[in-house]
Formats: C-alpha cells, sequence, structure tokens
C-alpha cells in the first residue's frame, strides 16, 4: 500500500547531500561559454551588427541567424518566433546573435564589445492600444487567440434581472524565481547532439531541436539534468536555450554551455500573461446567479508561444465553481512588444479565477448578503454544468467543502472578532476573506488525446522495476510519486521501482510535466504499464508464492538479453467528449476543487498587509503522497500571496526592469502565516487509485483570498493586484479623502 | 584589481596618504553586492581585517559607547551593556539583512558607504553618534548628523580613515525606531525613522526619504514646543519641510513622506488623538 504512506523524496538525500548535480555542476572537458547577444529596443530593424575591432573575434565562435541548418523558427504552437532575430526584432532582450568562449569573463566582457544597430519601429505595450496599420505585426489584428464559451442566452436574461452587477479585475505578470536558473549543455557524442540542461519537457525541447535544424530525431538526444524549480518557467523557454547552445556547439565542434545569471534570467524569460478581465453578472433578488457576461484579455507578449492554450484554461475557469444557465465568456490574448508570456504554474486559471472570486464578494455587498451565504446558493451541485456544458458528476460536496474550510478557520467567530478590534485600534484593521476555485486536471479538451502519451514500465534482471516517463522531477516530487504508483499497482515496495532519468533516447514520450497532469494522467498510464508487464510475466496468483521481484528474475533468466516492458498508451475515455470549435463538452477528465480561506491584518501606517492565518482545504481525489501534497500547497500558496501583495512586474520598453531579487520582492518566511492543509479525498475514476492532479491548484485561490479579506478589513474596493502598500495606499486616499 | 592589505593601523594611514584611490573595506558587504558586474580594473582596496586588534574594539566609558572601526552588527547585537542604554542600536542591527550580514557588516562601513537608506545610520545619529577619522594629518570628530553632505558623499577626505564610532550617555525616555521595508527580513528600507528622547532633547531621524539619512529639525523642534496634532496630515505639513523623497523602483515619494507622518502620529510617544 504504497500509494497514500509518506515515503520520502527518492531524489531528497542527494539534494540534502549536494551531490545532486545541476546542468552548472557538469564539468566537461574544452567546454565553451555561451553568451547572447540581445536587442536593445522593443521593436525595430537590424541594420547592423558590428563587433569593436579591439577584441580578437577568431578567439570566439559566432552564431546568427544565417548559421541555422533549418527553418528560423521556434516550434512551439506556432513557429512565429525566430531562433535569432534575422531583420526584425520585436522586444527588448531579443535574442539576435550568439558568442562562445573557454573563458566566461572573456566571452561576458566581449558582450560590451558588440554593438546591434537598430532602427525602431512603432511598439505597442498595452494590449488595448487602438491599432494603426504600423502596429499590426500577427495576423490582421494582432490577436493570437480568440474563445467564445457561449451557454443559454445571457442576453434575455439581463433585461428582466433584479440585479446586474459590473466589475473590471486586473492582474499583473509574474516571475517564477525558480532556485535554479535557465541552463543548457550541448555536446557531440555517439553521432548525435546531445542537449542537456534544467527543463520540464525534454520532447518539447527535441520537436524545437528537429525543426530548427531539419534532422530527425534520432540526430538528437535531450537529457533532462535535476531542475531547481520550474512552476512553469522551463517549459517553453528551454527549447529556445537548446537551439542555441547546440548551434555554438555545432559551429564550434565543442561542447557549449549556457547558465544565466539572476538578472538575465529575470529579464529574458517569460512571465505570467498580465490579464484584464470585466464580469457583467445578472442575479435574482435572493442572490441567485442568472446570466455571466465575462470578457478576458490577456496580454501574449511579441510571439505567441503558449498563449493561446493560457487563454483557452483561463476561459475555461472565468465562470468559477457556480452553477449558471446563462453564460458568454469571450477571451483574446494580443500581441505586445513585451517579452513573450509563457507557462507559469495555474496557466491563465489563477488570474480569471481572482476576478470570478473578487467579483463574488462584490456581488455580495451589492445584495447585502454574507459572501459565504452567496457562495453556498450558487456553488455546484451534481448534475449542474459548468461554462462550457461539462456535467458536474464529482462526488464532492462543494458547499460542504466550503463550510468544513470556514469551520476550520473559525469563520464567523472572526468576523465578530474583527469587527469588535477595528472599532476600538488606532491603525490596525483585520478581516476574513475567502475563495472557491477549482483546476482541471490534465491538457485542456481534446489536448490529452492529441498527445497520446506513452508510458514503459520495464522488469530489469536483478527484479527491480524501472518506470520510464519524460516526466521531469524539479522538486515538486514526480519521481517518489511515480515510483508509489508503481509499487502500489505490483505490489512491491518502492525500494523494488527506480524511475528512469528523462532522456529522449530511452524513454517514452509520455507528454510534458505540466498542467496537473502527471499525478493523474501519467500515474493512470504507470498502473496500465505496470498491469501490462504483470500479463506477460502470467497472473501472480496462478504461480503459487513467487513475489514479483523473483518472477521479473526468473523471466530473465530464461531469456536472457531480452527487455521485460509494460507498455501503456493514453486512450480517451468514451466518456469525455470535446467539440473543440465550439468549445463544447468535457474541458478536462477531472477538476480538482478548493476553498482557500485567509485572515489578514493591515497596518493603516505603512499599508502593509501581513496575512495572519491561512486555511487550504482541496479535494484532490486520492492523495498519493500527503506530505509531497502539502508541501505542494503550502508552496502554492506562498507563492499566490506573493503575487497577491507583493511581486510586481516592473516593465520599461515592455522588459523587466526590477530584474533583481532586492527590487522583485518575493515573500520571505517572516512575511507568511501558517499555511494550514486539509484534504478531503473523492476518488476520480481516471487516476491511479483515484488521484487527481494538485500542482496548480493552490495558486489559484490565495490572491482573491487574501484581497477579499484586505477588503473586508479595510472597506477599500480592490480590483488590481500585485496590490503593494503603495497602491493600498492611494486606493485609500481616492476613497477616504487625504490621508 | 589591486588589494592592499595593512598590518597595523598606522601602515593603513601610510597607505591611505599615499594613494587618494583606495576603498578602505571590512566586511565587504556593500562592496560585494554585483560583484560579478562591477568594473574591478581600477578597482584598489584596502583590506582592514588584519587591523582587527586596533579597530574592533567595543567599549562603555564613563561618557560615551565607542564603537571600533571593525564593529559588526552581530558585536552589537550580541554586547549585554548595550540594550539597557541604547536599544535602538539593537533593533536596527536585527533588521539588517539576514544573520549573515549582521555577523560581516560594520557600523563604520554603514556610516561610509553613505546609503541613504543605510539602517545603522539613523539610530546612531538618533543618539548624537560622531565619526572619529584619523589620517597621517591626525584626529578629528565629525558629528555623524553633519557627516554627509550629498548623494553619496561625506565629510571624509581621501587619506581619512573612519576609527570608531562614540555614542554620548544621557539619560534618554523615549527610545523608538520603525523600519519600513517591501518584507519583513531582507528588505531595503522605504522609509525609517528613529526618535529620541533625552536630556539633549528630540531628535528625529529619518532614512530613504533624502539624498542622505538626515535629522527632521523641523519635527524635532514641533515636538520641543509641545505639539498636539489632531491627524497624521498636521504632521505630515511639517516634515514635508525636512525631506526630499523621490520615486524609485522600491517605493514613490508620496508614500514615503505620507508612511513618515503617520508612523509619527501613531507613535506611543506622540501627544494627541491617536493616543489618547
Amino acid at each position: 500500500m504504497s500509494i497514500g504512506a509518506d515515503i520520502p523524496r527518492l531524489d531528497g538525500a542527494a539534494k540534502l547531500l549536494g551531490t545532486a548535480a545541476f546542468v552548472d555542476d557538469e564539468r566537461i572537458a574544452g567546454v565553451l561559454h555561451g553568451v547572447t547577444i540581445r536587442s536593445p529596443v522593443a521593436r525595430g530593424r537590424i541594420r547592423a551588427i558590428r563587433f569593436d575591432p579591439s577584441i580578437d573575434w577568431s578567439q570566439f565562435t559566432i552564431v546568427d541567424h544565417r548559421d541555422l541548418p533549418g527553418p528560423n523558427q521556434l516550434r512551439l504552437i506556432d513557429v512565429d518566433m525566430p531562433v535569432l532575430a534575422a531583420t526584425e526584432v520585436r522586444y527588448k532582450h531579443e535574442p539576435i546573435a550568439l558568442i562562445a568562449h573557454r573563458s566566461p569573463r572573456a566571452v561576458r566582457e566581449a558582450l560590451h564589445a558588440v554593438h546591434v544597430d537598430v532602427d525602431p519601429l512603432p511598439p505597442v505595450f498595452d494590449p488595448r492600444t487602438p491599432l494603426t496599420p504600423e502596429l499590426i505585426q500577427y495576423g490582421a489584428d494582432n490577436v493570437f487567440k480568440r474563445i467564445d464559451i457561449r451557454k443559454g442566452d445571457p442576453a434575455a436574461v439581463f433585461a428582466s434581472a433584479a440585479y446586474v452587477i459590473e466589475g473590471e479585475y486586473v492582474t499583473g505578470a509574474q516571475e517564477h524565481v525558480y532556485l535554479e536558473t535557465n541552463g543548457m549543455l550541448a555536446f557531440h557524442a555517439d553521432n548525435r547532439l546531445v542537449v542537456r540542461g534544467s527543463m520540464q519537457c525534454p520532447y518539447y525541447v527535441l520537436d524545437a531541436l528537429t525543426h530548427a535544424f531539419a534532422r530527425p530525431r534520432d540526430a538528437f538526444r535531450v537529457v533532462q539534468t535535476p531542475v531547481g524549480g520550474g512552476f512553469g518557467g522551463k517549459e517553453d523557454f528551454p527549447s529556445l536555450l537548446a537551439v542555441h547552445a547546440a548551434l555554438l556547439a555545432e559551429k564550434a565542434g565543442r561542447p557549449v554551455k549556457f547558465v544565466y545569471d539572476r538578472q538575465e534570467d529575470m529579464a529574458v524569460t517569460p512571465k505570467r500573461h498580465p490579464a484584464r478581465i470585466r464580469h457583467r453578472t445578472a442575479a435574482d433578488r435572493d442572490g441567485r446567479l442568472l446570466a455571466m457576461e465575462v470578457s478576458v484579455l490577456m496580454d501574449g507578449g511579441a510571439y505567441v508561444t503558449l498563449s493561446p492554450v493560457v487563454l483557452s484554461r483561463g476561459t475555461i475557469h472565468a465562470a468559477g465553481p457556480y452553477r449558471c444557465e446563462h453564460i458568454h465568456i469571450h477571451g483574446e490574448t494580443r500581441l505586445t512588444n513585451s517579452t513573450p508570456y509563457g507557462a507559469f504554474r495555474g496557466f491563465g486559471a489563477p488570474q480569471t479565477l481572482f476576478a470570478i472570486e473578487r467579483h463574488m464578494d462584490v456581488i455580495a455587498d451589492r445584495l447585502g448578503l454574507d459572501p459565504a451565504e452567496l457562495r453556498r446558493r450558487n456553488l455546484l451541485k451534481p448534475g449542474d454544468t459548468l461554462a462550457t456544458g461539462q456535467v458536474f458528476r464529482d462526488d464532492t460536496d462543494l458547499v460542504a467543502l466550503l463550510d468544513n474550510a470556514l469551520m476550520h478557520a473559525d469563520y464567523t467567530k472572526k468576523k465578530s472578532e474583527h469587527a469588535g478590534f477595528n472599532a476600538q485600534h488606532g491603525y490596525m484593521r483585520r478581516g476574513i476573506g475567502f475563495a472557491c476555485f477549482q483546476h482541471g486536471s490534465g491538457f485542456t479538451g481534446a489536448g490529452e488525446t492529441y498527445l497520446a502519451s506513452e508510458v514503459w514500465v520495464e522488469g530489469l534482471p536483478d527484479g527491480r522495476v524501472e518506470v520510464q516517463t519524460a516526466q521531469t522531477d524539479m522538486g515538486q516530487g514526480t519521481t517518489t510519486i511515480l515510483a508509489q504508483i508503481a509499487a502500489d499497482r505490483l505490489g512491491v515496495s518502492t525500494d523494488a521501482v527506480c524511475v528512469a532519468q528523462p532522456d529522449t533516447s530511452r524513454v517514452p514520450n509520455s507528454g510534458p510535466t505540466v498542467a496537473s497532469r502527471t499525478a493523474m494522467v501519467v500515474g493512470r498510464l504507470v498502473e496500465q504499464a505496470c498491469d501490462d508487464l504483470a500479463a506477460q510475466l502470467g497472473a501472480f496468483a496462478a504461480q503459487g508464492t513467487a513475489s514479483p521481484g523473483e518472477r521479473i528474475r526468473d523471466w530473465h533468466a530464461r531469456r536472457p538479453g531480452t527487455t521485460l516492458r509494460g507498455r501503456a498508451r493514453y486512450v480517451k475515455p468514451d466518456t469525455i467528449q470535446w467539440d473543440e470549435k465550439h468549445y463544447r463538452g468535457d474541458a478536462y477528465a477531472g477538476f480538482a476543487w478548493a476553498v482557500h480561506v485567509a485572515e489578514v491584518e493591515v497596518d493603516l501606517r505603512t499599508f502593509a498587509t501581513r496575512v495572519t492565518d491561512y486555511v487550504a482545504l482541496q479535494e484532490i481525489g486520492r492523495v498519493v503522497n500527503p506530505t509531497l501534497a502539502r508541501g505542494q500547497v503550502q508552496g502554492g500558496v506562498a507563492q499566490g500571496i506573493g503575487w497577491a501583495l507583493y511581486e510586481k512586474v516592473a516593465l520599461e520598453d515592455g522588459a523587466m526592469k526590477n530584474a533583481q531579487m532586492t527590487n522583485y520582492i518575493i515573500p520571505g518566511c517572516a512575511d507568511l502565516p501558517p499555511i494550514r492543509v486539509f484534504f478531503d479525498e473523492q476518488p476520480s475514476p481516471y487516476g491511479p487509485r483515484g488521484a487527481k492532479g494538485i500542482g496548480e491548484l493552490p495558486i489559484d485561490g490565495p490572491a482573491p483570498a487574501v484581497i477579499n479579506a484586505v477588503c473586508r478589513a479595510t472597506r477599500a474596493v480592490v480590483r488590481e493586484i500585485p496590490m503593494t502598500p503603495e497602491d493600498l495606499m492611494e486606493l485609500h486616499s481616492r476613497q477616504h479623502g487625504r490621508h | 584589481m589591486r588589494v592592499l592589505t595593512p598590518h597595523c593601523l598606522s601602515e593603513a594611514l601610510d597607505l591611505l596618504a599615499g594613494d587618494a584611490t583606495l576603498t578602505p573595506v571590512a566586511g565587504g558587504t556593500d562592496l560585494l553586492v554585483s560583484w560579478p558586474h562591477r568594473p574591478k580594473d581600477n578597482l584598489s582596496l584596502l583590506d582592514l581585517s588584519r587591523l582587527h586588534a586596533e579597530l574592533a574594539p567595543m567599549r562603555m566609558t564613563d561618557g560615551h559607547l565607542e564603537l571600533g572601526a571593525l564593529t559588526t552588527y552581530w558585536d552589537v547585537i550580541t554586547y549585554a551593556p548595550i540594550a539597557g542604554e541604547f536599544p535602538l542600536l539593537i533593533d536596527a542591527a536585527r533588521q539588517v539583512g539576514a544573520i549573515q550580514i549582521q555577523t560581516r557588516g560594520t557600523w563604520a562601513g554603514n556610516v561610509a558607504n553613505a546609503s541613504p537608506a543605510a539602517d545603522g545610520v539613523p539610530v546612531m545619529i538618533a543618539y548624537d553618534a560622531e565619526v572619529v577619522l584619523g589620517s597621517r594629518r591626525g584626529r578629528r570628530t565629525v558629528p555623524l548628523c553633519d557627516y554627509y553632505t550629498g548623494y553619496k558623499q561625506t565629510r571624509r577626505a581621501a587619506d581619512e580613515l573612519i576609527l570608531a564610532i562614540r555614542l554620548p550617555r544621557q539619560r534618554r525616555d523615549v527610545h523608538w525606531f520603525h523600519k519600513v521595508g517591501a518584507r519583513q527580513a531582507q528588505a531595503i528600507t522605504k522609509v525609517g525613522v528613529a526618535v529620541v528622547h533625552g536630556e539633549a532633547g528630540w531628535r528625529v531621524v529619518a532614512n530613504s526619504v533624502a539624498p542622505f539619512v538626515c535629522r527632521c529639525r523641523n519635527m524635532e523642534a514641533a515636538l520641543e514646543s509641545g505639539l498636539h496634532p489632531t491627524g497624521p496630515e498636521e504632521l505630515r505639513a511639517i516634515v514635508v519641510r525636512d525631506i526630499s523623497p523621490i520615486d524609485d523602483l522600491r517605493s514613490t515619494a508620496d508614500y514615503r513622506l505620507n508612511v513618515l507622518a503617520r508612523l509619527l502620529y501613531f507613535a506611543p510617544f506622540m501627544p494627541g488623538p491617536a493616543n489618547a
């Protein structure tokens, strides 16, 4: 019974002892150090790249767009982004050329001796900017993606509704601040270009290499080195860095390593999409939601990257976990000349869930209802449908989930205590707020069907089994839970299971490590591959008392030199139907559900907000490893509090200006409350032993829960995050007159 | 880059007399920020680490607390006699960086670096600290409140070294310090203020609100004259004449001014309705 057990992280000892070798720890003879020559402006035409003659450039390897063997395109969803800008640049710091040298210091100093002359073109920095022809850079109107989700006939309802409540909510960019910055190593070995580095998706990297080099897959080998945090920041970007390293290694005929320092990593890599969300809601006198119109506008940055799917997840989550028969959600992601925005934990959902959960509190105030009562009247019940028409079939009782979370937080008592405290204290204000939300596990819509993920489980000659997937462990515990799932299914101890290092030369493509899909989707495939392995061994029960390990050893003894491999490939369950064209149907095989409650204290001397208590209750199906699951929740809450109150990306010419940890503030331990984590377990039919996804859910709720609490404490109406003390002071002075 | 390591104070002063480009380095906690990006070709450092016997001692004499130039924040935090008479030194020291910085960073270095955000300086000015400077030409003392002449500009001549900081012992009945950073620890000050009342009267000293850490003399005068504010705006109108805050990456001028006024208004020593 290893599922549900607190198995210590399999990678824990190596990381504690410092023996885990991150890409920058890899020692390789004759390695060159690569750096990037970047655009000095947000948009323009490249006139010249000038190399200062004071430097002997013959000592350097130099690569530009002419060195690409294949098309100058980075293959992601689209191919609009060049690997190295050739004639035009679309964002500040866009890569134009690469140089490498034996000495990391010499190559860094040489950067100052390269000058890029660019004739500026007019940039767009705000996706709301009215378009004139010279600003158009993508399609007919700079729109990367449009999505409409329609249910019922909202327009007809608004005319007769007792209440119509409107609101606009704005969320900012966010930097991942993984501990390990981006790094990549490329070299030739065994007639292949080998790329090793920090990444979430080895097969995405492989696809990008095959495309840009116009070579078959077996010309490359992509290996994930231990990853010091990803949070989505290593989903799309490593493809670009891998092609850069490979181009230099190819031209130099020597190994090349790129390791960004913190400043470069913050300044040039993707961030969370900033979003602006408008709600218009019709409600009856009892507070029942009759109709919703939601419009979601995301800033995509300079190239498409993953924006269409971020928008997709964002719009699907935009109506929250509520019953409403008439909905129209319209979403757009538009180009700006900012650093391309990319994947970040939550992938569009934190933005739209912030909006709906703030808006629900605004509606409650308008109707004179307690925000908890408003939610109780509207939370989904079995048989209700979500915005896409997906039927809510879970056994989860969302009202009970809400009431349990409020009970753990002592909500009712705290509310009355705060009223007394706030009436007598000179400058401290206390409040309690919460958010109800969901997160879909796995790729959206038909995504998992297209991925057709494959997983292998191999019986080794020594009797152990090896789980072979492309799933990467970036600190979240993938390796450990996949071992637990296999051990559980095969009836062996987790010590008898090892998990292969993701390496495209020896693991199958089980899809990327993103989208809260590993536990549920890949975990289920691990179970199926175990079943296939067991079938090849023959039914265990029929062969007396021999253990699975003995049986595997016995199998090998009889067939020396052969491979014993159980396989599984994703097949869409018949119960899941999705219409991509109309955005109708089952958007996700399963949703995880949660209610988070935050208590805050606001100091009206400094307008600083401190979160003083936090309850996170979630229904994530079967919990595979309680300690790891709790860690995911606590980390997500910390990151969500950061997004709500501290982390402000200051942009200058569309690029991050405060690209240092002294000026981009993430909360530290002293800023965080006790984060009290509770699980409700309702097994899902689609995950291993009923597990669902958990990676992203915890960052969806903290921002609205905390900001709702701030609004209760101060009576300010906050519509925008991050909400720094400076922002709250401004709002306070606008709403209450001069300080 | 050049590093000179004298073995006694006299040698250090000789070196300084002979080379106006030398930068003294003690804890290195300011110098090493952005070290990889800092141009080093013309950097000449005077390493003070061998002068510990002459520059580190910290002592309480009849008249003064004297902090030798190599006294660290941690030395002060762990020196029991300070807690009673100069508690703000400990308050401030505990809010500098993290423990690693507190054990390396020195009070004299904080003075010498001349950052407007220096956390050690407001409390020392509030205690009427003097800077003892030494050179081949002799010794002199400069009141810390007059030490700065502009942004990163000080009265120290190129051949002078800070030898010690002296804080007079007095009867004092108000000691109050508040640092506002963007988070609880490991944060650079957005606005900070130290207030002391004693035999010498009121001292109100603010950091991160002007090109250098400064006394708020109009606020001090208002307190001397028995001010009785009815709201923070009243203090804002006074303190606005003492400071010149700016908008930067860390905060806004408006925030700095307002918060300084509000901190003072709600402070426990302030007469008025806030503490009624």
